[in-house]
């Protein structure tokens, strides 16, 4: 048997960070990067005798993930307490919902292979983070950083519908999009504020029983997802093709040697001992509120791709790639209202942008420059201050060093020439050290004024008009 | 006259009479507390340098008009695990010896809003789980009115200085009976409020769902004057309830008349000492003549209510006390050479046997494969106590009980029974099950002259109709005037 005869099932446990202003359950503030231990109170370091108290914002903002993706609210659910020691994790308990979370029975709609696809969610519950360990600079062991510790997270649970890597890279697309666009969370990949365990089995096509799976947590790039969904396929075909059983267990996926590693071995098998967290009281939602919320649940891709048909006339994939992004698609509005050219501001982003994106694998939310800067370039261009050619390079280097256009022509003297006279000039400079050209151009071959303006453009390094060198030496080749 | 045997409310009124100073309060209670503290050992931290400075302050401040408030310099004692900033809080365990908690709890910030003296952190069983303060790390604290016995617990370190009058009064914690219990041994009053009514922030859990600070006195109006410092809502406790304010000291009317008092029966049974029993029956007659009802019925749910009890709260002790692990606060051993054996040996050593023995108890009712048949279990029980509490509260206003089946025992004669110890709860802990306000009250002594407590125990928020009722006897007994523990003699 191949790997043609296998399917791949996964399954997704997305976590992403919320956007609120403080903690969970105390009010010290959720902002990245403070010194170690410096966003930190008795409630969240766990001092003797300190109770939590659930943040309200925490509870709407999961609600609105789970309305944004057409979950059922719970009107009645609870907190639980997942007990393990860890360092990280101060109370020796993560403060979770284990049997009553807020939302359930979800879906979202994917593209795969260009035809679509739903994805079910079986459960989004709010949940604490825990802290960091860092690595003892000055001496050994690991030191604890509980800045993080309680910073509130929501746990989007998929059932296991999914059948490649591209599907499940097109899934955690979709979620992080759907977030970005209802602001609960800023989906930052890269500081781990949205991160995935990936659940991944085989099994014979066409049959029905799941296969054994195994799980990789904490990965947070798109990249190595599909990476490792595509590894630890192929790795548990071999297994099942070598007569061997797939063990359930927990995985880490090492991104430099492109292989997964056993984490943890049986002995360590975790029981929780969940229960029913005493310090808080059950969360009761009315209809009054939920529904307040689904009244004020800001415009979501699929809406937003509707508008773009419809107001702008842009095509089904330019439409789709735009709104994909919250960040790539308020880039387009935005430099949209500034210039006025949709369909530009829509090629120079699906093309060129998304290009050096892919090259510098970056995510859209890290473009350096701002919707003005690439609606100003586009503009020169449009004016004929610039050509389309010197416009690539004026976008790579917004990439490098954002700033105005118009300082970046300036400065880098990428200003078109389109003073007749000059153009007149080296168009008769041209001619004059190419008579061959002239005697190919008479004789009928259309080629050469080609060549005579790629030479002049070569001559100004792309600076000279080049629809104004195209008419000259026509109306002198003609004369 | 001897200031440390009057009540709070008798010094409250020699103060504005002039009679006495703040100053020579603190003084007379320190005075008590160098003569009796080597016997009674009830101190894990005094507070008594602190205490004359703060008072000689306090008195200046009073004098200035600077302060004002009918509380302010009365001395009055804390229970070791309820947390005070700047000053240890070791809740009687090797695990805490050195720990100061960088805050307050919610009650000491309204004990301190009242310029209240605190004269000192008293001894308890460690981490409140026990019946007699011998689990303390640090000391066996000696109950006033014979010193080979227990003071009960684990509020024992806070009744024994109540008793021995080394302070006023004092708060204590009560998750199975460690507030009533305690007062019953040492013939002193104990309340236990209504779930929800006193914040817990700053109380080192035991068991969440069970947990009450509530004070311990030398009589009931003064239970009530504490109980008016202490209640009220608190935003950082969740379970903490937002009720309106009542003043308990306007319920003591000294009149029962027409009350609706139900015995249920099961406490009167098997292994109820024949004289406490008796002291009881003098009680229901003394209700009887004041003009109460009094009727036996049946609470049938009784005798499941310990195992429910010891279920609950050993699984929510064991959560509860996973946070002291060596990592951030508290006692970490020396001799690790993994994250594990830092986390184990710890544990191991900074815990003392009774608490382990909870840990281990309540870890194994949580695990998967025993949660269905004792945790779940017990939270169905628990739903049926309350409904059959609720049943009787149809019936009866209050219902009256034994707080203890027997007087306090010698040291020694139940440590190494943990089942016989967790019996002398039995007729304290299905009230926190339910979540349920009781008061414990004095009502004689045995032939020893060791006191005997009776315990009333009122509906949900029936603060008021306890305390009275407890008050209307206590006028007509006069526990106080007649009897004393032999150490103040």
């Amino acid at each position: 048997m191949s790997r043609e005869d296998y399917e791949t099932v996964i399954g997704l446990e997305v976590h992403a960070e919320l956007s609120t202003k403080t903690k969970i359950f105390c009010s010290c503030p959720t902002e990245f990067g403070a010194q170690p231990n410096t966003h930190t109170c008795p409630v969240c370091m766990a001092m003797p005798g300190a109770l939590p108290v659930l943040n309200e914002k925490v509870v709407e903002y999961a609600v609105k993930a789970g309305l944004a993706t057409n979950c059922e609210i719970e009107r009645e659910s609870k907190n639980d307490r997942k007990n393990y020691f860890y360092p990280d994790l101060p109370k020796s308990y993560q403060i979770s919902q284990f049997d009553k979370p807020l939302c359930i029975h979800g879906k979202v709609d994917i593209e795969s292979n260009g035809e679509a696809k739903e994805i079910g969610i079986t459960r989004i519950h709010i949940e604490e983070d825990a802290g960091k360990l860092n690595h003892n600079e000055f001496g050994s062991g690991s030191l604890v950083d509980l800045n993080r510790a309680g910073v509130p997270l929501i746990e989007i649970v998929s059932e296991p519908d999914m059948r490649s890597s591209l599907e499940a890279e097109s899934y955690l697309r979709k979620i992080k999009s759907i977030l970005e666009y209802i602001e609960v969370s800023d989906c930052k990949m890269q500081e781990g504020s949205l991160r995935a365990d990936v659940n991944v089995s085989v099994r014979k096509k066409g049959a029905k029983e799941f296969g054994t799976r195994t799980e990789m947590k904490n990965m947070n790039s798109f990249r190595s997802i599909v990476r490792a969904i595509d590894y630890e396929a192929q790795r548990q075909i071999e297994v099942l093709e070598d007569g061997g059983k797939i063990e359930q267990e927990t995985l880490r996926w090492d991104d430099v040697s492109g292989r997964t590693f056993s984490m943890r071995d049986k002995e360590d098998a975790q029981d929780y001992r969940y229960f029913p967290e005493p310090d808080l009281v059950a969360i009761r939602l009315s209809e009054e509120y939920i529904a307040n919320i689904q009244k004020n649940l800001p415009e979501l891709p699929e809406s937003r791709k509707k508008r773009y048909l419809e107001e702008y006339k842009l095509t089904e994939k330019e439409a789709r790639m735009l709104t994909a992004s919250k960040y790539m698609s308020n880039i387009f509005e935005q430099a949209l209202k500034i210039c006025g050219n949709a369909k530009a501001v829509a090629n120079w982003l699906l093309s060129d942008v998304s290009r050096i994106l892919n090259e510098k694998e970056l995510e859209p939310d890290q473009i350096p420059f701002t919707a003005e800067h690439l609606a100003k370039m586009i503009m020169l261009i449009e004016k004929g201050t610039i050509s389309s050619a010197i416009g690539k390079k004026v976008l790579e280097e917004l990439f490098e060093n954002p700033q105005d256009p118009q300082t970046i022509i300036e400065e880098k003297g990428w200003i078109q020439i389109s003073d007749e006279g000059a153009i007149k000039e080296l168009v008769m400079k041209i001619l004059e050290n190419n008579p061959q050209s002239i005697i190919d151009f008479k004789a009928g071959k259309d080629r050469a004024l080609g060549f005579l303006v790629g030479q002049a453009m070569k001559e100004t390094k792309g600076k000279a008009n080049p629809k104004m060198l195209n008419e000259m030496f026509l109306e002198e080749l003609n004369k | 006259m001897d200031i440390t045997k009057l009540t709070v409310h008798e010094m409250q009124e020699k103060l504005k009479s002039k009679e006495l100073t703040i100053t020579d309060i603190t003084k007379a209670y320190i005075e008590n507390i160098k003569k009796y503290e080597n016997d009674v050992q009830a101190f894990i931290t005094p507070l008594t340098d602190e205490a004359l400075s703060q008072a000689q302050n306090i008195q200046e401040k009073i004098e200035k008009k600077e302060i004002e408030g009918s509380l302010a310099g009365i001395p009055i004692g804390i229970k070791d695990n309820i947390c005070t900033k700047g000053v240890k809080t070791t809740c009687a365990s090797k695990m805490l010896e050195n720990f100061v908690s960088p805050y307050n709890a919610t009650v000491m910030e309204k004990i301190n809003a009242e310029n209240m003296i605190n004269l000192g952190k008293l001894n308890m069983d460690e981490f409140a789980m026990g019946a007699s303060t011998e689990y303390s790390y640090f000391q066996k604290t000696k109950n006033p009115w014979n010193l080979n016995t227990v003071p009960g617990g684990s509020s024992g370190g806070s009744a024994a200085a109540v008793a021995a009058n080394m302070v006023p009064w004092a708060l204590g914690s009560d998750t199975g009976g460690s507030i009533r219990q305690p007062a019953s041994f040492c013939g002193v009053v104990g309340l236990k409020p209504t779930y929800g009514l006193v914040s817990r922030y700053g109380l080192v859990a035991f068991a969440s769902s069970l947990d009450q600070i509530g004070p311990i006195t030398k009589d009931v109006k003064d239970a009530a004057i504490l109980l008016n410092v202490i209640t009220g809502h608190d935003e950082k406790d969740t379970t903490s309830v937002n009720r309106k304010k009542v003043d308990y000291t306007n319920a003591l009317t000294n009149n029962v008349k027409g009350l609706k008092i139900g015995i249920p029966k099961e406490y009167f049974g098997e292994g109820i000492n024949s004289q406490v029993k008796e002291k009881l029956n003098e009680a229901m007659q003394t209700y009887k003549n004041l003009g109460a009802t009094v009727e036996e019925f049946s609470l049938n749910i009784a005798d499941y209510a310990l195992a429910t009890y010891y279920i609950i709260a050993c699984a929510e002790a064991s959560s509860n006390l996973g946070r002291f692990d060596g990592i951030r606060y508290g006692y970490r051993t020396k001799n690790f050479s993994s994250l594990k054996e830092l986390y184990t040996n710890s544990r191991s050593e900074g815990f003392g046997a009774e608490v382990k023995r909870r840990i281990i108890l309540g870890t194994y009712v949580l695990s998967s494969g025993y949660y269905d048949a004792y945790y779940k279990k017990a939270q169905q029980v628990r739903t049926l106590v309350k409904k059959e509490f609720d049943k009787a509260f149809e019936k009866y206003d209050l219902l009256l009980t034994p707080t203890s089946p027997t007087v306090a025992f010698e040291i020694g004669t139940k440590s190494n029974n943990p089942l016989e110890m967790y019996l002398a709860d039995i007729c304290t802990v299905s009230v926190n099950i339910a979540g349920l306000p009781a008061i414990s009250v004095p009502c004689g002594v045995d032939s020893q002259n060791m006191p005997i407590g009776m315990q009333l125990i009122g509906n949900k928020f029936a603060e008021e109709t306890i305390l009275n009722a407890a008050y209307t006897y206590e006028q007509q007994v006069k526990f106080r005037e007649n009897y004393e523990p032999s150490i103040t003699k």
